[in-house]
């Protein structure tokens, strides 16, 4: 229930940051274009001239950052699906504290109205960038967007934080506690293991975000000068002196890049799960796979200086966060060859669950790639605050992370609701997304490396920036299409939910212990005992088996056929095992 | 207990934290503070190093609030002793002492602050170390705050007799926060003792 509340949430906040992101490419693509039009959306904020105004052309990039990377892509896809799978894969009755679940939902709901009613107040939501850096955000005169928007910006924020650790908290203690018999943490499927590796990333970077923005508010309401120095409006000095932007940069950098990984790994989680089930292979290199997410998630935490080469650093400081970098390489290299691997000579089912799941691979690889290009701190002077870390960070984990998302929803709807979705519908949705994503955020790559910078409202006073004019028109058309083509995926989805084919009970051949649920899990989730588990969740196409998918509470000892040498060891040991539990049931 | 000699190691979830899901909560929620903590303490440091050094003696008070904050600790603990063995009458006595000793600790804090006024450091006005002489130990009183509600509602239970030795959840839990509360502001007094 707490799982759907989340996705339908999330998937408003989709609409509503899409949405936002069509209005400023309107302005980029064509800004010689009216947008009296939009008049009756934004009133006076297209200014007399029928133009958004630049100031709220601001708002419109701080407010569609936040919505995608918090509200959609953190708490709309790991909310989702960590409150769903988490218990069903584990076999689990329920989280471990069902009341800080629903706690978790609400305070996401309620820093979801403050968020939403800050986009209608009059000086205009924040508009600071999703990073809100001071000086800009800790003066509240600076720009109308640094005003009371900003001011419940951070209050909302405070309130989504809380969420997430009252989450996060309760996937850790669930994964940790309750587990099913058998369910070793190597018998865990991956997706359990992403959320349980996010979770902890988020355990640890969220606070320190919250620790920054206490600051700032202080910084802004009380006066205090932790991040202010010697700033001088109209000639004046500020009494504000002896604090550091610098230092908000460093703490929001601390949890800003694990965020993008608490974004992407329930995604990469997610990837596995489908990929494995549709290539009928079990995953290559279950254990690296494990292994890279345990390394992504530790390096996630002494790389956040990238994001400021530029900022003034020592440049020996710099090469040590290069190279620290440049190492997330290498798990992030062993995933996207462990899903090639998996799928290479795979029994492909196309579902469009799978289609959305390759597709995430291939854009991991392309935005994987700009971030070689941006981790090396030289190139990164050049490159830093152009378009092309704009196509850089949409490319792996915006794209990416919604495409996770898809081949979630698409894959476990039949679990979520009982029914299917149309996959006619759902390869229309795919094709034109993915080709769509791809005509947004490549033809930036170039616009980045002529030195477009981003932020800016328009270019066409530029002399330096007068090209591309084209380019822009182009990727603001795709845009277009690409957005409305998830008109397809709402439609698709509310209808079905209501009106789609009934599902079978397992309708991918799924080896994951959702599936010997009922159809809707209700309370409780199984109506009897729970399934004990008695290997991985890989065995698909296994040698010898009858069929080619043995789900994870099949023991040993009822599939002699397949069973490998020690396996059959284990069948012998499964004997006595279940002497115990009778033993068990005798006793309570 | 008894049968978990019969149980077969390979068929079993490892349970390398065999402890009440409820406790364990806790524990990430320490966690989760403590990264707060470390998130100030070392913006202090960034703080300081921007060349912003002032050589702050720390109000002797300061100590004298250590010491309360430690014995209350030694309460807490023997309140659980107390609870382990029955004794009721010492669990309320211990944890009425740990809450008092609480509140005074709290009062101290306040009265460090008006220590930093006389001394001219202020929270607001001065430079970013100067206010976080007033950040640190302010969130670790608001924690410790939270930490009095929560040693207040066990002693509530202790009085309805809900807490003895065949139930000592609430109470084990409500020490381990109590604890490291405690140990946090150690971690914090030693640290500006040390960096101030
Ligand atoms: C091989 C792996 C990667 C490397 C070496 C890398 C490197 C970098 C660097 C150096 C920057 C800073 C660019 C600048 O501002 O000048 C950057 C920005 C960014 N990266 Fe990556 N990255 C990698 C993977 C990822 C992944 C997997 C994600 C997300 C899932 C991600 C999300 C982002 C975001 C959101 C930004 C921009 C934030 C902003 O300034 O608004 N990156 N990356
Ligand atoms: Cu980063």
């Amino acid at each position: 229930m707490i799982a759907k509340q989340f996705l339908v949430t999330g998937l408003l906040w989709a609409f509503i940051g899409g949405s936002l992101s069509i209005m400023f490419r309107l302005q980029l693509g064509f800004p010689e274009m009216s947008q009296e039009w939009l008049r009756p959306l934004l009133g006076d904020w297209i200014n007399s001239s029928g133009k958004i105004d630049p100031e709220f052309y601001l708002a419109l990039v701080t407010m569609h950052g936040t919505i995608m990377v918090f509200f959609v892509l953190t708490a709309g896809l790991s909310g989702t699906f960590s409150n769903f799978l988490i218990p069903l894969q584990l076999g689990a009755r329920d989280m471990a504290s069902g009341f800080m679940n629903m706690l978790s939902y609400w305070f996401f709901f309620l820093s979801s109205v403050i968020m939403f009613a800050s986009l209608f107040v009059e000086t205009g939501p924040a508009g600071a960038g999703w990073t809100v850096y001071p000086p800009l955000s800790a003066i509240q005169t600076s720009i109308s967007g640094a005003g009371f928007g900003l001011t419940l910006w951070l209050i909302s924020m405070t309130f989504f934080i809380v969420s997430q650790l009252l989450g996060g908290i309760n996937y850790i203690a669930t994964i940790i506690n309750l587990r099913t018999r058998g369910m070793s943490f190597v018998r865990m499927p991956l997706t359990i293991w992403s959320f349980f590796l996010t979770a902890i990333l988020g355990l640890l970077a969220f606070p320190v975000l919250f620790a920054a923005a206490l600051l700032l508010v202080f910084d802004r309401s009380l006066g205090t000068a932790f991040y202010l120095s010697d700033i001088y409006i109209a000639g004046e000095a500020l009494p504000h002196v002896g604090g550091s932007p610098l230092l908000y940069q460093h703490l929001f950098w601390f949890l800003g890049h694990p965020e993008v990984y608490i974004v992407i790994m329930p995604a990469l989680g997610i990837t596995s799960e489908v990929i494995a089930t549709n290539a009928r292979k079990p995953i290559f290199g279950y254990r690296a796979m494990i292994g890279s997410l345990i390394g992504i998630s530790v390096l996630s935490f002494v790389v956040w200086a990238h994001h400021m080469f530029v900022s003034g650093m020592n440049p020996f400081l710099g090469s040590v966060f290069m190279f620290l970098t440049l190492i997330i390489a290498v798990p992030s290299g062993v995933k996207v060859f462990n899903y090639l691997t998996t799928l290479w000579r795979g029994n492909i089912v196309f579902t469009p669950a799978m289609l959305f799941s390759i597709g995430l691979v291939s854009l991991f690889i392309s935005g994987g790639i700009t971030g070689i290009f941006l981790g090396n701190a030289a190139l990164d002077v050049y490159l830093h605050d152009t378009y092309f870390v704009v196509a850089h960070f949409h490319l792996v984990m915006g794209a990416a992370a919604f495409f996770g998302m898809m081949a979630g929803v698409y894959h476990w709807f039949p679990k979520m609701f009982g029914r299917m979705m149309d996959n006619k519908l759902g390869y229309i949705h795919f094709w034109m997304t993915f080709v769509g994503v791809y005509m947004v955020f490549f033809p930036m790559h170039y616009i980045g490396i002529a030195g477009y910078p981003r932020h800016y409202y328009s270019w066409t006073n530029f002399d330096a920036f007068s090209g591309f004019t084209d380019l822009n028109q182009f990727v603001t058309i795709a845009a277009i299409i690409t957005f409305s083509s998830q008109l397809i995926f709402a439609f698709n989805f509310f209808y079905s939910m209501f009106f789609g084919r009934k599902a079978p009970a397992n309708p991918w051949r799924s080896n994951t212990l959702e599936w010997t649920t009922p159809a809707e899990p209700g309370h409780g989730n199984w109506p009897g005992e729970i399934p004990t588990v008695y290997r991985w969740p890989y065995d698909y196409s296994k040698p010898g088996a009858i069929e080619d998918y043995i789900p994870q509470h099949i023991p040993y000892s009822m599939t002699p056929g397949s069973n490998l040498p020690h396996e059959n060891e284990l069948a012998d040991r499964e004997k006595d095992d279940d002497a115990i539990v009778v033993d068990d049931t005798n006793k309570h | 207990m008894q049968h978990t000699q019969f149980l077969q190691p390979d068929q079993q979830p490892l349970q390398p934290l065999a402890m009440h899901p409820r406790k364990f909560i806790v524990w990430l929620f320490m966690v989760s503070i403590f990264m707060m903590f470390a998130g100030w303490t070392s913006a202090f440091l960034v703080a300081r190093s921007e060349g912003d050094v002032l050589n702050i003696e720390l109000p002797s008070l300061f100590t004298i609030s250590t010491v309360l904050l430690v014995i209350s600790s030694v309460t807490m603990h023997l309140a659980i002793r107390s609870a382990r063995r029955d004794n009721l009458q010492g669990l309320k006595l211990f944890l009425g002492i740990t809450l008092a000793l609480g509140v005074v600790f709290l009062a101290a804090q306040w009265t460090g602050f008006a220590r930093f006024m006389e001394m001219d450091i202020y929270f607001v006005g001065g430079t970013a170390v100067q206010s976080f002489m007033y950040v640190l130990p302010f969130m670790h009183g608001l924690h410790i705050i939270a930490g009095l509600i929560f040693v207040g509602l066990v002693l509530y239970r202790a009085y309805r007799f809900k807490v003895h030795s065949k139930n000592m959840l609430s109470l084990e839990m409500c020490a381990t926060f109590w604890h490291f509360l405690d140990a946090l502001w150690l971690y914090l007094f030693l640290f500006l003792t040390l960096n101030a």
